[in-house]
């Protein structure tokens, strides 16, 4: 559907990558552990390998839960924007297929959050 | 020499000031009613349920204010501020004049706009009315919250805050969606779906929620408010049948209208279900009792009313049954992770509280929430109070950060995601990526406040950047309750333990 209007409406998209200095948006959610209360969004340089993402700036928003410090990273299950994904730690962001935008999620098996919760 | 005129010409002289244009064409002299494919046959079937006139409101306003204002002396004068059930109560003041008394400018402001926009005389005069009450409403919540300025943290910078702090673009979002719609869908927007369906789900529990936490002032504004409010709903239930019962052609306009605000209205409450349930130290009732009251048993009666148009209940009114469970845990542990940038604290419920929603919330609480507040509250007596260090990802259409869960797993974030022009876009449910799909031009837009952080529109790169830019007394207005300059203040004035020797902040 489009917008009712009483004249012209284009569309003016406000979060277009051109308006992100360079970097792209990137939004990364694990699954089952809800203390973190939501999937995080970081301005990133597509040109920043993976695992980077993953050393340096998941971290950041992550490591404060319990179970992070038990990740075993070689059995994580990634998803990129729907899809099942094995990530290359050594390419690039954007050689991965992140674009801007672009939501990955990761889950790691045997641990479910805090007790068990979900949390 | 004027003679005396009877009741009734008084009325129609008074209230209907009309007239057919002859310079001008009146669909060039009403535009705005008519784009929007609402088809009206005669304006004069329009009803005014209340006949009031102008000078006979004018005379009843003034009555209510001046016992307003006099109930609200005798509360400063009196130090009313301290008969409250602790000061934890005060955050749920913070929000309402952060989030709340900002709408009801922003519903002075669209009222008005339709009390000239409307081709009838008879809706024109009663959108004027709603106007003039609602900057009233805005007027006295100034005052009566000034009281609590001079003495609490989280006030002084309201209106700037509501058009930038991030979770106050909840509200704010949702009225300017509102306010850029046409006439006929602002209606529905404010007129039937805030004021007539939803208004209990806010105002009761703020309303009652002041009763019971000692807060006279508030009560007092609410039953000065109620007279008002009644008139309101009673507009935007006559607008709603008005509609329905012009043409035939508008019953599917109208549904996709209801279907959209009833949703966006859900999601701006559910700030309203964590203050219920969090904030409040005495609760007169929980979010998920209020819901079953207000929306399930009254809402499906009114359902049953307009069944006869042709109008259904909204398809999600089943996601709201379910997350009615969930609903005020998530936002209160959206709130809790945000505290740094947020303009009022948050804490761990004591044992007491928990237990409660134990009890309130026999099936949700213990299992999936109980255990990230205790591990919350080990963390914080370790002086490891956890503050989210990053920016969340937050709805395209409702604006609140994606912390809700799909409906059959409440450990597994919902995410509804749609291309748009080359874009993505992320919702938190299918009704808001719905609501974003019938309009994307709209709601592409949209001011996302991470978005406009990293696009380096508030104030810069990093968390104190920004929070300069919001105005914040830092360590103050923010953070958690324990340690506040709101905690110290009120322990020292109570003669409680844990007086520190904090400061009254200086009004
Ligand atoms: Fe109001
Ligand atoms: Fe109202
Ligand atoms: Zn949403």
């Amino acid at each position: 559907m489009a917008v009712t209007a009483i004249g012209d409406y284009p569309a003016r998209p406000r979060d277009g990558v051109e308006n992100f200095h360079g970097n792209q948006m990137v939004i990364v959610g694990w699954d089952h552990h809800l203390m973190i209360d939501a999937p995080m969004a970081f301005p990133l340089p597509p040109g920043m390998p993976f695992g980077a993402l993953v050393s340096e700036v998941m971290p950041v928003a992550f490591s404060a839960h319990p179970e992070w410090e038990q990740i075993d990273w070689s059995t994580v299950v990634w998803q990129l924007d729907g899809e099942a994904f094995i990530p290359d730690l050594e390419a690039s962001l954007e050689d991965n297929g992140v674009g801007h935008k672009s939501l990955i999620r990761f889950v790691t098996p045997g641990l479910d959050g805090i007790g068990g919760s979900g949390s | 020499m004027a003679n005396r005129i009877n009741m009734r010409d008084r009325y129609k002289h008074m209230t209907r000031l009309g007239w057919e244009t002859s310079y001008q064409p009146m669909e060039k002299v009403f535009p705005y009613d008519r784009y929007e494919g609402i088809k009206v046959n005669d304006w004069n079937e329009w009803e005014d349920p209340f006949r009031m006139t102008m000078d006979s409101y004018w005379k009843y306003q003034g009555e209510k204010e001046k016992k307003l204002y006099a109930i609200m002396d005798a509360f400063s004068q009196s130090n009313g501020h301290l008969n409250i059930s602790d000061a934890r109560y005060v955050n749920a003041l913070k929000l309402f004049l952060q989030g709340v008394s900002p709408l009801e400018y922003q519903a002075h402001r669209g009222f008005a706009r339709q009390g000239r926009h409307f081709t009838g005389e008879g809706a024109r005069v009663a959108c004027q009315m709603q106007s003039l009450d609602e900057l009233r409403h805005v007027q006295t919540q100034v005052h009566g919250m000034s009281q609590y300025n001079k003495f609490f943290d989280g006030f002084h910078e309201f209106p700037w805050w509501h058009d930038r702090v991030w979770y106050l673009s909840v509200p704010k979002s949702f009225f300017d969606d509102a306010n850029s719609a046409g006439p006929f869908e602002f209606m529905v927007a404010i007129g039937f779906s805030f004021e007539y369906v939803l208004t209990n789900l806010l105002f009761v529990p703020f309303m009652s929620g002041a009763a019971y936490n000692g807060d006279m002032s508030t009560v007092t504004f609410g039953f000065s408010a109620q007279s008002d409010e009644a008139r309101h709903m009673t507009l935007g239930l006559q607008a709603m049948q008005f509609m329905l019962e012009q043409h035939e052609d508008n019953v599917p306009i109208v549904q996709r209208w209801i279907d959209k605000w009833l949703w966006r209205g859900y999601k701006v409450l559910s700030l309203v279900s964590a203050m219920m349930d969090y904030m409040l130290p005495e609760s007169p009732m929980s979010w998920k009792e209020a819901w079953e009251m207000y929306f399930e048993e009254n809402g499906g009666a009114l359902f049953n009313d307009l069944a006869r148009y042709g109008i259904t209940v909204p398809s999600y009114a089943e996601i709201c049954a379910k997350e009615k469970d969930h609903l005020s845990h998530q936002v209160w542990g959206i709130l809790y992770n945000h505290t740094a940038a947020a303009a009022m604290h948050t804490w761990v419920p004591d044992d007491a509280k928990m237990n409660w929603l134990s009890e309130k919330y026999p099936d949700t609480f213990d299992k999936y929430y109980r255990p990230r507040f205790e591990y919350w509250r080990d963390q914080e007596e370790a002086g490891n109070r956890y503050y989210s260090q990053t920016l969340p990802l937050v709805c395209q259409t409702c604006q609140i950060p994606m912390g809700f869960t799909e409906i059959e797993d409440p450990t597994l974030v919902a995410y509804r995601t749609t291309e748009y022009s080359g874009d993505k876009y992320h919702f938190c449910s299918d009704p808001c990526m719905k609501i974003f799909t019938d309009e994307p031009e709209k709601f592409c837009q949209a001011w996302m406040p991470p978005q406009q952080i990293f696009q380096g529109n508030c104030g810069g790169e990093g968390l104190p950047a920004v929070l300069e830019h919001y105005k914040f007394n830092l360590g103050a207005d923010n953070m958690d309750y324990a340690g506040s300059p709101d905690e110290t203040n009120w322990n020292k004035w109570k003669g409680l333990d844990g007086a520190g020797d904090g400061q009254v902040k200086a009004s």
